[in-house]
């Protein structure tokens, strides 16, 4: 008796035997991985708005187009300028980091982030420590309280520290209260990609400013600008330590690029994504299961062989955007790989499991 | 001090025995409240508040799409139990549950209960969460009820009484937990010295249970256990959340679970792996919507299948509801004497059935004095406080009950017992009940204490924390002083 109007239950994946006390739902994974992410971001956020404030110090007495050539490359950067603007005219000090800070609805906010890593750690409390999610609880109860806005107004930079210092205390109390499995690897993966990614973003923010002048290369302000990537990455002391002569665009970048010790430089993070997926696969090292994951070795081994000048003759921001695709495309076999199962059509499992029972009876 | 000003009043006082006289197995607190001033007490407190708001030890408010979690006030004055006071109790549940256990697999097979007329069978066959689908079914060693949080009360003479048994997912485990942890962060020294039963094996039992009753087709293997629940937007989430973590287990969702061939799989990273045993903290109507509701999103489509199947087994079993049906409940201590032969330990609250003739006469003659409830209602909903009533209140119930007099019954209304309680400025007398945690697998064992909950508003016996109730620490002292 088959009806072609009658839904078919969706294929699962496969079914295995396991009893042991290790595995991890699909949906936790999900959660624990954009968590992990999420603060890494808010991390990100808080230093770049940070950073581009002060530099604004050195500069007084702007025009409003002055203003938004510096702004609108850190909105671009985080890719949320249509929404900016559906919400404020002017791209200026005040609006960016507000829009980027404490605006719900733009999804990449500080404010956004944090509170989507928290309802990501409340779906998952019993899968971490009771010290993590007092960490990102404590975080939480901040933001949400008036202190917050009060704090920001009285003096950015402060607020800005916090919201540092709590990414930071997460990641240590991670680091030495959650045990080293599953569920850890997942939060590396989310926070070496995220991290890896706003690299990319933060070099490729001198891509997009409009210089005022030919002449100012390699003035004043161009190197205001580029110690200000530095410092965005939280990487000036690390670069410093390796290059005493003046800040230079191509070492700068080349540093970015290609440390293997700077860790938030765009290899090191790669490295360290490498050993994790390694891990998750359970495949030997140089071995990799799909395309993306080929895609994402084959960059790794670039980074290994290729010079500076090799990425500037063929272009940084193409590169820095051939990186940002790898990455893409490794979040979107990880989803596909171990997060995602096809969905329940409860119409179909219905009618599934009602005509079973009746055979059994 | 602050407590030489406390009132007992006309009420049985926990604490109190009159005005001057501390009972003695509060000696230790009443020693430690004589030096307890009001900034010491606003110090200790807002500690306690702010570990509890921290820690995300909160329940989220329903209609409020603000989504605020709010703590479950908690008062700092322990409520005591001296130990003979306490194995009384704890006697009288064990006989309470066995009794229960032993009543739902007999409706589920031979109604013996019914056919010798000892409940008249309309009350059973007829009641709401009565499964008739199940006749006949076995569960895995007989056990129907696992986790029980039956409610006590103490009567103007100190009596205990059984108010209500909640057989299907009774919660607040996790605030007695919460609430021991606290309050030994509080005051460490008076705890140490007042020499307190622990209540930290609650979890570790718990999972004892659930894999004692593991289906019988696993053999020796380990079963995988789960605790399953509405989502994190029930009330409840933190404790589901708590109680997993306690015990090692996955939480799951219904979109988290699957069934194929009558067996019940979760979606993990590693594809679809079996589950054993589910702890369900989602009520039967939501489990299936192949069976129950089919609206329901909960739950999963083919679980109860699997359930009839053997292949999974469920704490609570399906079809414990008709046990903790307020009428129901008016026959436990028939069902005692029946079952075990022995008397009571602990009376229930002297109830009318208003479907009884005899019974419904009496209500309506004395709606204004008496207390009507729902036969299924909890959490404190579709009750009628007479004497506290307005004229409207109680024509609407007069109505009802002429309506469908099987819904409903009726009690005195109970002065349940008092206890000192931090109102702000210094002490007073609050009324109080007590929820003690009842798991029964290979053996039947009742955590030491339970859950104090407390009426805070002046004057109110209503103690749910929907309502504007509030929670104690539980003490069972090793002695009687």
């Amino acid at each position: 008796m088959s009806d072609f109007n009658t839904p078919v239950p969706t294929a699962q994946k496969p079914i295995s035997d396991r009893r042991d006390s290790q595995v991890m739902l699909s949906r936790v994974a999900n959660s624990l991985y954009w968590m992990s992410r999420y603060i890494e971001r808010s991390e990100n956020v808080a230093r770049l708005l940070d950073v581009n404030l002060q530099l604004m110090l050195d500069f007084a007495d702007l025009n409003d187009q002055q203003l938004k050539e510096h702004w609108l490359p850190i909105l671009c950067s985080a890719g949320d300028e249509e929404t900016f603007f559906r919400l404020y005219e002017r791209a200026d000090s005040e609006s960016v980091t507000e829009f980027l800070t404490f605006r719900e609805e733009n999804p990449n906010s500080i404010i956004s982030c944090l509170f989507t890593a928290r309802e990501n750690a409340r779906q998952v409390r019993d899968q971490i420590s009771l010290e993590m999610f007092e960490a990102l609880n404590e975080c939480y109860l901040f933001l949400k309280s008036k202190n917050a806005r009060e704090v920001w107004q009285s003096g950015a930079h402060e607020f800005y520290e916090q919201i540092k210092k709590y990414s930071h205390l997460f990641q240590g109390i991670t680091a030495s209260t959650f045990t080293r499995s599953e569920g850890y690897e997942f939060m590396n993966i989310g926070k070496f990609l995220e991290r890896a990614d706003k690299t990319t973003r933060i070099l490729d923010i001198k891509y997009h400013i409009l210089l005022p002048s030919i002449a100012d290369v390699g003035g004043a302000v161009d190197a205001a600008q580029w110690q200000a990537i530095l410092r965005s990455a939280s990487a000036l002391e690390a670069y410093r330590k390796f290059h005493v002569e003046d800040i230079l665009p191509k070492k700068v970048a080349e540093f970015l690029i290609f440390s293997t010790t700077f860790p938030r430089s765009i290899r090191a993070c790669m490295q360290r994504l490498d050993e994790d997926l390694h891990c998750l696969s359970g495949k030997e090292r140089r071995e990799y299961r799909s395309p993306e994951e080929r895609a994402f070795g084959k960059l790794l081994s670039d980074l290994n062989f290729l010079t500076i000048d090799e990425i500037q003759n063929s272009g940084l921001h193409q590169f820095l955007q051939g990186v940002q695709t790898v990455l893409d495309r490794l979040d979107d076999h990880i989803y596909q790989e171990y997060m995602y199962h096809p969905p329940v059509d409860i119409q179909a499992e219905i009618l599934l499991h009602q005509q079973q029972m009746q055979q059994q009876q | 001090m602050l407590i030489d000003r406390y009132e007992p009043e006309d009420f049985f006082d926990e604490m109190f025995a009159d005005k001057v006289t501390v009972r003695p197995h509060y000696g230790r607190i009443a020693e430690r409240l004589q030096i307890l001033d009001q900034a010491e007490h606003r110090r200790k407190q807002t500690a306690v508040d702010l570990a509890f708001m921290r820690s995300g030890v909160t329940f989220t408010v329903y209609n409020d799409d603000q989504g605020t979690e709010r703590i479950f006030p908690f008062d700092l004055v322990p409520r005591v139990i001296p130990d003979s006071e306490w194995r009384r109790i704890e006697k009288g549940l064990i006989q309470r549950i066995t009794a229960l256990n032993l009543f739902l697999h007999d409706i589920y097979h031979d109604q013996k209960i019914l056919k010798d007329r000892v409940i008249p069978p309309h009350y059973i066959l007829g009641a709401k969460h009565f499964r008739r689908e199940f006749m006949g079914f076995n569960v895995p060693k007989d056990i129907y009820i696992h986790i029980c949080g039956t409610d006590l009360i103490r009567d103007r003479d100190g009596n205990y009484l059984v108010l209500e048994d909640n057989l299907r997912c009774p919660s607040g485990a996790s605030y007695m937990l919460e609430n021991r942890a606290a309050l030994k962060r509080a005051f460490p020294d008076l705890y140490r010295s007042a020499r307190v039963q622990p209540v930290d094996n609650y979890a570790a039992e718990l999972r004892k249970v659930l894999q004692y009753v593991s289906p019988p087709s696993l053999g020796t293997s380990q079963p995988n256990v789960v605790l399953m629940t509405p989502g994190v937007f029930n009330s409840a989430y933190f404790e589901h959340a708590f109680l997993a973590r306690q015990m090692g287990i996955p939480i799951v969702e219904g979109r988290d679970l699957v069934v194929r061939d009558a067996k019940v799989y979760m979606r993990t990273t590693s594809g679809l792996v079996p589950v054993d045993v589910i702890y369900r903290r989602i009520d039967d109507d939501f489990l299936d919507p192949t069976v129950f509701r089919p609206d329901s999103l909960l739950g999963v489509p083919g679980l109860v299948h699997a359930y009839r199947s053997g292949n999974v087994s469920l704490a609570n079993s399906i079809g414990t509801g008709v046990a903790d049906d307020k009428v129901v409940y008016y026959f436990v201590p028939k069902m005692i004497k029946y079952y075990l032969g022995e008397e009571p330990i602990l009376p229930n609250v002297g109830t009318f059935l208003a479907s009884e003739p005899e019974d419904r006469v009496f209500i309506m003659e004395n709606l204004g004095k008496l207390v009507v409830k729902s036969a299924n209602e909890a959490g404190g909903y579709g009750m009628l406080m007479g004497p506290w009533a307005s004229r409207e209140e109680i024509e609407s119930f007069r109505e009802q009950i002429r309506a469908n007099p099987r819904n409903f019954i009726a009690q005195h209304p109970i002065s349940l017992s008092r206890h000192p309680t931090w109102c702000g400025e210094g002490f007073e007398g609050r009324h109080v009940d007590l929820r003690p945690y009842i798991l029964c697998g290979e053996k039947t064992t009742v955590t030491p204490g339970g859950l104090t909950r407390v009426a805070l508003r002046k004057g109110s016996l209503v103690v749910n924390s929907s309502q504007g109730g509030g929670s104690k620490d539980s003490w069972v002292l090793y002695g009687d002083s």
